[in-house]
């Protein structure tokens, strides 16, 4: 078998990098994270021609090898560690044909580093658009290196840079330019120093923050030459290094490109001139968010109706089909339930999850943070919190690793501790059942529904809690930390269908499959509990209850049921659920509901899957949940066990309520200490108890 | 006085003279803000804050403070 070719994708971010990517592996890609880290870990596999393979890897968009964020640390680490097994025996570097000048920087970066280096020009397309002309032999002359000019909208110079990809070892690796020149003593001294070593190695090695296995480090400031420089010193070399890369870089392109402008239609200036204005943006803004709930709604609840009888049949098929038995009932009671519960939501998720992708591939995105960057300033936040805070309504994880680009570390750690407050859509199940139980079906002067509108406020109740909150750890939280901001306007864009479609089906699938399997545990551990007890009150039940009904002369079926539900109240998860029952009483909560409020600190959506698995337990009728929890009663009062108070409580509890393992684990590793996720879990949960509390008092 | 960048008004250009203020982030330079470059404020937010720039053909934001830092040249259309 011949070798694979390592390939790595670098460039800045914006430049349609992903859209290469997914050109050369297609579908033939996986979406990992690099170990201890949650930088996702994009990589594929890509076929060249004469049966060769080459292993592509989708690097963070960065726009230099001075890593400021995690996520560009990523890059520079594999850039400079040779033994790792990612190493590129090739480097692309993707640019877009109207920001050439601003990709080459780290393109002489990496030339620097001889690696051999490619240089894509994406977007060629747009080339006569924007009246750009580009001298290719002169540039690959200049730049010592291979040009693939490719447009991956229209799908042409792909199998071109598959060809130079394949030919990788025809790349010269001269350097560009000598960055030593920028202080020619101290380079001197460090290659007399180590004399093995690449001199801009070092030099990475010293300016950055980086990890690189630490010894390398040491052995640098073990000589005494290298610490003599201060911080401010290092950063004027780098800015003096910075501006040496773009005076060559200017040389080149004054021969190699001609841009005439007046050849260039601005349909940017035109868009920013109303998507950026100070009040036409922010009505935009509003509509389109509100647009994006009302399709979410509007759109999903058709196929939303249709998997939930699915699974109610499904359910009803396994008890016909299969002989009676412990492994049925695991199925039709604990394992198809469960599942109905997360599926049912699949619609909903890969709706918000589309509107997302689109508004970040048109460009938009950028326009929302500059508008909301003073607004959010005030309650410590940055403009770039607007994107976790919207992405938050799909799911509180990717939106917390959303946060990486947010340069101040004081408005990115608070962004992290107020998105879980966001009503991410793991929640919606659990509103809209309870909704559909305790709010009436009917319509405020005879237009706007009820439930539509109680959906609404607890949407809004999210999001005012999380910016309040953000208000006072703004005043709480004593971290100083440089509070710059800087945001690049990327030019407007229509979405391409392939990016779109790719990210919409990788990010369900993940989301769905992290939280699938973790139901699917919960509701087999949670079947087995209810199935199986100690002691004589379970093992007899049958007896027992006969006896103490026997002069009641109850029908069979009515028999039946007392029968199970005094087997559930002495199972292991009734033994349970009644010791914590009265913790949770004083909310209008059973100790059915309190099982299900302990499983969803698994994840939230597990609530309905509970309820479903244990009232399902021991039933021979199956039902929709629906309906099966609208029949449960409160045994104290002999009502409707849901009923206003009980549910205004419960909905109450589940917006405060830090209930999700995942999210926990994703903010221990962002903030790199088991503090703040802790703070999170204490505070939100302690503050939920205390008003789903007061509001049932109130209401009851 | 010198101007710097924050002075700027809506569809003023101007001339990026220095930029050796500590406060500048490298990234800055990165996208290009260098002494020599042309500059354009695009678009204001309300409060004047953040500033909307083209600078040499790349569209970025940044905030005023920063903007506070990058001494420039206007230029007389």
């Amino acid at each position: 078998m011949s070798k694979q070719i390592n390939v790595a994708l670098i460039g800045n971010p914006n430049t349609g990098k992903t859209s290469v990517f997914n050109a050369l592996t297609g579908l033939n890609q996986k979406v990992g994270n690099y170990p201890g880290i949650t930088v996702e870990k994009k990589e594929g596999i890509c076929k060249l021609p004469r049966g060769v393979k080459a292993h592509i890897i989708d690097l963070p968009g960065t726009y230099s090898l001075n890593a400021s964020s995690l996520d560009e640390n990523v890059v520079i680490e594999l850039l400079l560690n040779r033994n790792d097994k990612d190493f590129p025996d090739v480097a692309v570097v993707v640019s877009d044909v109207e920001n050439l000048k601003r990709n080459l920087l780290i393109f002489t970066q990496i030339k620097d580093l001889e690696i051999p280096t490619l240089l894509v020009i994406n977007m060629a397309d747009r080339m006569d658009y924007k009246g750009i002309s580009l001298d290719i032999d002169y540039l690959e002359e200049h730049l010592n290196t291979k040009i693939a000019l490719i447009s991956t909208r229209k799908n042409t110079g792909i199998d071109n840079l598959k060809h130079l990809i394949a030919n990788y070892k025809d790349i010269s690796v001269t350097p560009c330019i000598n960055a030593s020149e920028i202080d020619k003593t101290y380079f001197e001294n460090l290659r007399k120093a180590f004399p093995n070593q690449l001199i801009y190695k070092l030099w990475l090695v010293i300016t950055q923050d980086v990890n690189f296995g630490k010894t390398d480090r040491k052995q640098i400031e073990a000589v005494d030459d290298f610490k003599t420089k201060s911080k401010a010193d290092l950063k004027r070399l780098q800015q003096k290094e910075t501006i040496k890369r773009y005076q060559f870089i200017n040389n080149v392109l004054k021969l190699g490109q001609t841009i005439d402008v007046s050849q260039a239609k601005d349909l940017r200036s035109r868009l920013d001139r109303v998507l950026t204005h100070k009040i036409w943006g922010y009505l935009i803004f509003f509509v389109i968010l509100l647009t994006i709930f009302q399709a979410i709604y509007d759109w999903s609840s058709i196929p939303q109706d249709f998997i939930d009888s699915m699974f109610t049949s499904l359910s009803q098929w396994t008890k016909d089909i299969l002989p009676q038995g412990a492994f049925t009932n695991l199925l039709a009671e604990g394992i198809i339930p469960g599942l109905g519960g997360i599926v049912i939501f699949i619609p909903q998720i890969a709706f918000l999850f589309l509107f997302i992708a689109v508004l970040e591939e048109s460009g938009y995105m950028s326009r929302v943070v500059f508008l909301m960057d003073r607004v959010m300033r005030r309650f410590g936040l940055s403009g770039k919190s607007v994107v976790p805070l919207i992405s938050g309504t799909a799911c509180a994880i990717p939106a917390i690793m959303a946060t990486r680009n947010i340069e101040s570390w004081k408005e990115r750690l608070i962004t992290i501790l107020v998105t879980p407050f966001i009503t991410c859509a793991a929640r919606l199940p659990v509103y809209l059942i309870i909704i559909s139980l305790v709010i009436p079906d009917s319509r405020f002067m005879g237009l706007l529904s009820y439930q539509a509108l109680t959906l609404m406020l607890l949407y809004l109740i999210g999001f005012l809690t999380a910016v309040s909150s953000a208000y006072i750890l703004n005043k709480i939280l004593k971290i100083k930390s440089k509070t710059y901001f800087v945001v690049e306007m990327p030019n407007y864009k229509l979405p391409m269908f392939k990016n779109v479609a790719i990210t919409v089906i990788e990010k369900t699938k993940s989301f769905v499959f992290g939280a699938g399997k973790i139901i699917l545990a919960i509701s087999i551990i949670l079947w087995f509990l209810a199935s199986y007890g100690p002691g004589e009150q379970f093992n007899n039940a049958e007896n027992i209850v006969k006896t103490e009904y026997i002069s009641q002369n109850l029908s069979n079926e009515l028999l039946q049921q007392k029968i199970a539900s005094h087997k559930l109240e002495h199972s292991f998860i009734g033994i349970t659920g009644r010791a914590i029952e009265p913790s949770i009483r004083p909310l209008g909560y059973d100790w059915k509901i309190g099982i299900a409020i302990v499983s969803s600190f698994a994840a939230r959506e597990v609530f309905v899957g509970t309820l479903a698995t244990i009232y399902s337990v021991g039933s021979d009728d199956v039902d929709t949940i629906t309906n099966r929890m609208s029949k449960e009663i409160n045994p104290i009062t002999g009502g409707p066990l849901f009923n206003f108070a009980s549910g205004i409580s419960l909905l109450l509890f589940y917006a405060f309520a830090m209930q999700c393992m995942s999210t926990l684990a994703v903010v221990k590793r962002e903030t790199n200490s088991w503090k703040w996720p802790t703070l999170q879990l204490v505070i939100m949960t302690a503050f939920a108890y205390i008003v789903a509390l007061i509001a049932f008092q109130l209401l009851k | 006085m010198q101007d710097t960048l924050a002075h700027l008004k809506r569809g003023e250009r101007g001339i990026i003279t220095d930029v050796s203020s500590i406060h500048i982030p490298l990234k800055l330079l990165e996208m290009g803000c260098l002494p020599g470059n042309s500059v354009e404020l695009v678009q204001l937010a309300p409060f004047h804050d953040p500033m909307y720039l083209n600078i040499n053909g790349t569209h970025l934001a940044i905030r005023k403070e920063t903007a506070a830092h990058i001494l420039i040249d206007k230029v007389t259309l």
